[in-house]
């Protein structure tokens, strides 16, 4: 058996030696979360197999993988989406189908659709990891911080300006969030035209004091160049700028909203089976843990959990705690709803739109 | 003889000389018509072509009838007041089973969530069961969801049924079409569109306004110079001109952002205090002041080369028999330069209506453009027979503006040098 498995393994070395190095294109969301998969997918892959990756960024949606594949010039071959954009993305014939059985086993020998968390792996996507909208806030600027969501909307406690991502998306929640709503409650509140009042009667309390931003990067450059006392960020972000910029900002779990970032291959990739196999490899359990040693994301499977250990350069910071997914962070969490994103951006969209500019 | 002085004029070889004229004239039409091909076939391949067919977006959409065939007959002559019919539920299921199949049901399914909200995952998850349920249709559907008993669904889905619809242009100026064919204005929470067409118009005016403020006494300044000055004059004018947009509008940003160059001097100056710094970018401000600075080249080019073909002399002789200073810049200088502002003027305005760049850096919520928006559901939305459809209206203010400064000025009368 022992031996089967390692002719098999040499039979596919020589046979990925044979094979001419191929180029594969793959984009993400750019600065500390490009820089998490370079370093733990991108590079062993590469010394691995010899082919090479060119590395690009963009900043979400499905704009561009939409109109490569309706001129049919498709030039990405894996792209880094949101989960609501995966879902619509396929149901709109944009994506390839993904065979989970290419997905190797997990690391304890799981199999692959056992091993992902649940809901991560979906007809055209596999997920790598979990991430958070979480707000944040200079502790050095603020002794005594922000400790609840609550707190982000009430200026008079603590002044300052708001960072806030510019679109609907996630500010409603935690405005509803903020107005009192449980957790749990929060889409069925934003279901009815009631709910979605009370969450921009809520902003409306904050509008004037809003620096909105759209990149990821964002945040922890407002944060440190003090044009706002606190901001919604990725999780991730702010952690990268405390762990590995040494900047003192504090990160607050209270209503944490978490979702999933998955692998997708646009219609007509020119390298499409280069890209299953990247995308296989990068999702197996050694991987996963691997990135979350860069940067504070949860990986999407089991068995990577027991692997994380500490931040890639420094030994005695541990990430469990971390991650959006540590028991004490997760308390208050809300999981994006992504149908309810699906059936409700246009509309949403184009009342915080008209909100804005009024 | 008087056969020959009535009779056609010939050339050498006995035909008539008008006909050889037109042969000739016609051989070097023709290679003159071939040189300007190459360019004629560049703007009709590359730029009216695509145009056109993207405007056509604006007013056509078959995403719906496409995939809805059963559907589609059924729905377009169905009254959009009464029940829907059992035959329309069971084409529904047939295309709902169908386009599950080919993956188009996705594409539907956006496209009567625009006009219904909340739509979007009727469509794919009943989808996803359509293949398993069994007839009578009507209630399999309505077990699976019970919206699909809503008449409101029913006329989104005749609304997107229509592929050649107004419902995107109404859109584009704030108003709902309806399934029955009227229209109607929007919430007030939602128009928006109206409010940003305004704004656009209002900043362009006040850009161009600037421009001729500004750059007036430049380019006179220029053309009263001695050449060399003169040349120096127009190198300092051509540098930021031949300096890419993007760097100049994020110069900006470094000079007028609260911490910034602009609000420092002020401070110095006491003219601002420190905790309470003038807000010069991301907002109208922001977007007045660069757009201002990036297209005052515009104006000031064409108002230098008329100004410079104005002889010095008709000024003088004004002044000579007795009119003032101001009466002779009113009355004879400034009517001799109006072709040179209105070509400035109109290329100065039709590139303000259309920025994008710097208002999306600068402009803050309040300084926000109209190809702000359409950039929004280019990328963002992916709506892109919104975007079409608010082309358009940008278009036909642009060429109304056109023919009313013809009107006004005369279009012969604008000189660009």
């Amino acid at each position: 058996m022992k031996l089967k498995s390692l002719l098999l393994g040499a039979a596919a070395t020589t046979l990925a030696a044979g094979a001419t190095a191929g180029e594969i294109t793959v984009v993400s969301w750019g600065g500390a979360y490009t820089t998490s998969q370079v370093e733990a997918y991108h590079k062993p892959w590469i010394a691995e197999t010899g082919n090479t990756i060119l590395s690009e960024d963009y900043n979400g949606g499905l704009a561009e993988i939409k109109s490569q594949v309706e001129a049919g010039n498709v030039t990405w071959d894996l792209v880094d989406v949101e989960l609501s954009d995966a879902v619509l993305g396929c149901d709109e014939g944009l994506l390839e189908p993904i065979d989970p059985s290419i997905l190797p086993a997990g690391a304890d020998g799981t199999a692959a659709t056992d091993d992902f968390l649940p809901g991560t792996l979906h007809e055209c996507a596999v997920a790598n990891i979990v991430w958070s909208t979480i707000f944040a806030y200079d502790s050095s600027k603020m002794a005594n911080g922000p400790t609840k969501i609550g707190d982000f909307f009430d200026t008079a406690t603590y002044p300052g300006k708001r960072g806030l991502r510019k679109g609907p998306k996630a500010n409603l929640e935690l405005a509803l969030a903020a107005d009192g709503v449980a957790a749990e409650d929060i889409y069925d509140v934003l279901s009815t035209p009631e709910g979605v009042d009370r969450a921009f009667a809520k902003l409306d309390t904050i509008k004037g004091d809003v620096v909105w931003w759209e990149a990821g990067a964002q945040p922890p450059q407002l944060l440190a160049d003090g044009e706002v006392a606190m901001t919604t960020a990725y999780n991730g972000r702010i952690f990268n700028a405390v762990a590995a910029e040494d900047k003192p900002f504090s990160i607050v779990w209270d209503s944490q909203i978490y979702d999933l970032d998955l692998w997708v291959i646009p219609k007509g990739a020119p390298n499409k089976d280069l890209a299953m196999e990247f995308l296989a490899y990068s999702t197996a359990t050694e991987q996963l843990a691997a990135q979350a040693s860069y940067i504070s994301y949860g990986p999407a499977r089991k068995s990577s959990a027991p692997l994380v250990g500490s931040f890639h350069n420094k030994p005695d910071l541990a990430m469990g705690p971390q991650m959006p997914t540590a028991p004490e962070n997760f308390g208050t969490a809300i999981q994006n709803d992504f149908e309810f994103w699906a059936d409700n951006t246009d509309e949403l969209n184009e009342r915080f739109n008209a909100w804005l500019a009024g | 003889m008087s056969d020959v002085a009535n009779g056609p004029v010939l050339a050498a070889d006995g035909t008539p000389l008008k006909k050889r004229l037109g042969q000739a004239l016609f051989r070097s039409k023709l290679r003159a018509f071939g040189l300007v091909v190459p360019l004629l076939l560049l703007i009709l391949m590359a730029f009216l072509a695509p145009t056109l067919v993207f405007l056509k977006r604006g007013v056509y959409n078959d995403e719906f009838a496409k995939v809805m065939v059963n559907s589609q007959p059924l729905l377009a002559a169905w009254d959009a007041k009464s029940e829907p019919s059992d035959e329309m539920f069971n084409a529904l299921h047939a295309d709902l089973v169908q386009s599950r199949k080919d993956k188009s049901i996705g594409r539907v399914a956006t496209r009567v969530n625009r006009e219904l909200s909340g739509t979007r995952s009727m469509f794919t998850s009943t989808a996803r069961k359509a293949e398993k349920m069994e007839p009578p249709f009507k209630d399999a559907l309505i077990d699976a969801n019970k919206k699909w008993a809503n008449i409101e669904v029913w006329e989104a889905m005749k609304i997107s049924n229509k592929s050649w619809t107004p419902a995107y242009l109404a859109n584009a100026v704030d108003l709902k079409y309806n399934a029955d064919g009227s229209f109607e204005r929007k919430s007030e929470e939602r128009r928006i569109h109206i409010k940003l067409f305004v704004r656009t118009m209002e900043i362009s005016v006040i850009v161009t306004l600037l421009g001729v403020l500004l750059g007036y006494p430049v380019a006179f300044l220029m053309s009263s110079l001695q050449a060399r000055t003169a040349n120096l004059l127009l190198i300092l004018v051509l540098l930021p001109f031949w300096t890419s947009l993007l760097v100049r509008t994020t110069a900006w940003i470094a000079l007028l952002q609260g911490e910034g160059v602009m609000n420092d001097l002020f401070v110095l100056f006491g003219l601002a205090e420190d905790q309470n710094r003038f807000s010069l970018i991301y907002n109208k401000t922001g977007s007045l002041i660069a757009m201002t600075h990036i297209l005052l080249p515009f104006m000031i080019l064409p108002l230098y080369s008329v100004m410079k073909t104005i002889p010095p002399t008709y000024v003088r002789a004004a002044k000579s028999m007795g009119a003032s200073n101001w009466t002779a810049f009113w009355r004879v200088y400034f009517p001799q330069t109006i072709p040179g502002i209105g070509a400035g003027g109109i290329l100065v305005f039709i590139l303000a209506i259309s920025f994008y760049i710097t208002p999306a850096l600068v402009g803050g919520e309040s300084g926000t453009m109209i190809s702000n928006f359409i950039d929004f559901h280019m990328r963002d939305s992916l709506n892109w027979s919104l975007a079409a459809a608010m082309g358009a209206v940008l278009l036909v203010i642009v060429l109304f503006l056109y023919w009313l400064y013809d009107r006004i000025v005369g279009i012969d009368n604008m000189k660009l040098g």
